[in-house]
């Protein structure tokens, strides 16, 4: 230990790297195995964007376990009515859709984007009151209570929409490729990784930044502490459960457009992979949160490449093999 | 009571209940004519194994696994391809038990000894996870399990329909392959689910509810957890591959519909909160109403949803049509798990008081 002055800053805690640097070592390992860079290229892009969205989806998640250690197994019913209520916005306004002018495009995915955060965020306050509230630190009853609601928002969605698949089509301006030398990246996944990496740096500035996120980090670390010193918990807590919520739901309809489809089952097939993200990140740990969704889409982009029967069973095996490095998760936040 | 392993329903009621379900299955073939009588009643007597050793997990150790379809598969997927691949003959039979029950127990102990390693709050996901991932893996190796297709397949000749073993003019009642199939689900549901019983009031089974109550307590009493928790999880998958057995037997057929769905792990997790937590009888009552209402009240979903439809009602005729049936049970399971944590059972046993029962954490 050195001698510290009274003046000095405190010392800064170390920085853990190795999470960082990991799926940096996955991309450049696969530059071989893949063989041709510009499929490697195109590859890589895809990743970074669908492990934006899926990052999207599962940032709520984490910060709802880590700072009130609540288990919410019907996070996917929030994807997927985020993505049902923006089809209530595009297909009215399909004229514009297929306008061939980003204004005009954005002028209609905006809105319906913001409306689809609006009512799964109402949404996350009703599940908060009606399903989490009476259930708080029971897991059993949270996992079955959540369960669930899942189930009846799944099927509601199917009464009002009826079970086929809705198509979802991309605005005319996102269609297409940036095409530099031989490489083909779809436009629209640059917009997803924009997005994305806007909402990642939103949140750690909120998180890191501000008096507010100060309460969440202190909250996700210890509770009762920050319930002794006098604030509301619980209120940071619905407030973040809604926050939560709401990216779920522009999640949801950045998935649809990226699928181009709408279906309830959509919450299923995401709701496992969240859950992986989750786990991989650490519970609690949006930074975590972040490697953990890329490197599952990279798993899933270059395994569904190279080998594609495995695209699945490869997240798995993902998962095993970093618990068996951490057994808590890449980054390990909460003391449970 | 030696039978019951010391474990009396300890109500009237409930009791009076057990025996009128026990002897209405038993009865089944002979009280009921027609093939859907028949066909519900082995698929409750399937069910109330696969739940009872459901129970052994939730309700004994209050470790929510979403895998337990997963195992009910595989014991469904070796008999069925077995029978298949080798055609209608008690060898192929005895290769889909001998390969079925060790694989589930094998597969059981690597997710319980890797989940439990790690945080015990990932064993959720985890079995989540791992659940999808089979689904996925049996539609994709079609070449093995007949994809989406499934499996079907011939029975050996004692058990099928056109043997038959006493003839008509006898008693009265024709005795042929099929109502032997059906006793034969019977008896072996019913064996399994009294052995589940000795094991939750052996000292085994005491174990178990000690860690559900308080893990850490149970540790520091010299208790290996992981062992206990990793062998209970071991014995549930055995009991859920034997019922996938039995149930493909009984529908001479085996997919993904049938054996994997994750609906049938929702249909299962109903059961259980249904019949209550931690009570191994619940698994009966649970299976028994559900399976009922199941098959039942749908048909009345459907004159309902189309008697909206005519009075020309908004909305309605699309809540009440019988494929959102799983709507109206999830609502039924929210409010149970709500109103009713310890299920049919627990509120015969304890009419006044609401203890929860099966409480975690």
């Amino acid at each position: 230990m050195t001698e510290l002055a009274a003046t000095d800053p405190l010392p800064k805690p170390k920085r853990d790297l190795a999470p960082i640097l990991l799926p940096v070592a996955l991309a450049l390992l696969m530059i071989p195995l893949i063989g041709s860079p510009s499929s490697w290229l195109t590859l890589t892009a895809a990743s970074l964007a669908m492990g934006m969205m899926i990052f999207i989806m599962a940032s709520g998640l984490t910060l709802v376990f880590g700072l009130m250690d609540v288990l919410n197994f019907g996070h996917g019913a929030f994807i997927a009515v985020g993505a049902y209520i923006a089809t209530l916005v595009l297909a009215p306004f399909a004229a514009s859709v297929q306008a061939d002018s980003l204004w005009m495009n954005l002028a209609v995915l905006g809105p319906a984007a913001l409306l689809s955060m609006a009512v799964s965020g109402a949404l996350g306050l009703v599940v908060e009151r009606v399903l989490i509230l009476p259930v708080y630190g029971q897991h059993l009853k949270q996992i079955l209570m959540t369960t669930g609601g899942l189930i009846v928002a799944e099927q509601t969605l199917y009464a009002l929409w009826g079970p086929q698949i809705i198509p979802m089509p991309l605005p005319t301006s996102l269609r297409g490729s940036f095409i530099i030398g031989d490489v083909a990246i779809a436009k629209y996944r640059v917009l997803a990784m924009l997005i994305g990496l806007a909402v990642f740096i939103a949140i750690q500035l909120v998180l890191n930044r501000t008096k507010l996120g100060l309460l969440i980090r202190a909250g996700v670390e210890n509770r009762e502490m920050v319930e002794a010193l006098g604030y509301r918990i619980r209120r940071l807590f619905l407030g973040v459960f809604m926050t939560g919520s709401a990216l779920a739901g522009l999640g949801g309809v950045m998935w649809a457009l990226y699928r181009e489809q709408v279906h309830a089952s959509m919450s299923d097939e995401l709701t496992v992979l969240i859950f992986i993200v989750v786990i991989i990140g650490g519970l609690g740990s949006i930074g975590g949160c972040f490697i953990g969704a890329i490197l599952v889409a990279m798993v899933a982009n270059y395994g569904g490449f190279l080998v594609p029967k495995l695209a699945l069973v490869s997240n798995i095996l993902l998962m095993v093999a970093i618990l068996m490095w951490r057994p808590r998760g890449l980054y390990a936040v909460t003391s449970r | 009571m030696m039978i019951l392993s010391g474990d009396p329903p300890r109500s009237r009621v409930l009791t009076l209940v057990l025996i009128l379900i026990i002897l209405a299955l038993a009865a089944t073939p002979f009280l009921f004519p027609g093939a859907k009588a028949l066909n519900v009643a082995a698929k409750i007597c399937v069910f109330a194994a696969l739940v009872a050793s459901y129970d052994l997990l939730l309700g004994y150790t209050g470790s929510v696994s979403f895998a337990h379809t997963m195992f009910y598969g595989i014991g469904s997927y070796a008999i069925a391809i077995a029978l298949y691949g080798m055609g209608p003959n008690w060898a192929a039979v005895a290769t889909g038990i001998v390969t079925g029950l060790p694989l589930a127990a094998l597969l059981a102990l690597a997710i319980g000894l890797f989940s439990l390693r790690v945080a015990a709050i990932f064993f959720a996901m985890i079995t989540l996870a791992v659940a999808s991932a089979f689904q996925v893996l049996a539609s994709q190796l079609s070449w093995l399990t007949g994809g989406e297709d499934g499996r079907s397949f011939q029975l050996p000749e004692l058990l099928r329909p056109g043997t038959i073993l006493i003839s008509k003019n006898l008693f009265g009642f024709e005795i042929n392959g099929r109502i032997l199939t059906y006793y034969l689900v019977f008896a072996v549901s019913a064996l399994m689910i009294l052995a589940l019983l000795r094991v939750v009031n052996s000292p085994f089974g005491r174990v178990l509810q000690a860690i559900r109550e308080n893990r850490f307590r149970a540790e520091a009493l010299g208790f290996r957890t992981v062992f206990h928790l990793t062998y209970a999880n071991c014995i549930a998958a055995l009991v859920a591959a034997s019922a996938g057995i039995l149930n493909a037997l009984w529908l001479r057929y085996a997919g993904p519909d049938t054996s994997l769905s994750f609906s049938i792990m929702l249909d299962i997790l109903l059961m259980v909160v249904i019949g209550g937590m931690g009570t191994i009888y619940g698994a009966i009552i649970g299976a028994t109403i559900f399976i009922l209402a199941q098959n039942y009240l749908q048909a009345l979903m459907g004159a309902a949803s189309t008697a909206a439809g005519e009075a020309g009602l908004p909305l309605l005729p699309g809540l009440l049509h019988p494929d959102r049936w799983l709507l109206w049970l999830g609502l039924l399971f929210i409010a149970s798990v709500y109103f009713f944590p310890t299920g049919v059972v627990g509120r015969l046993r304890n009419p006044a008081g609401d203890k929860s029962g099966g409480r975690s954490h």
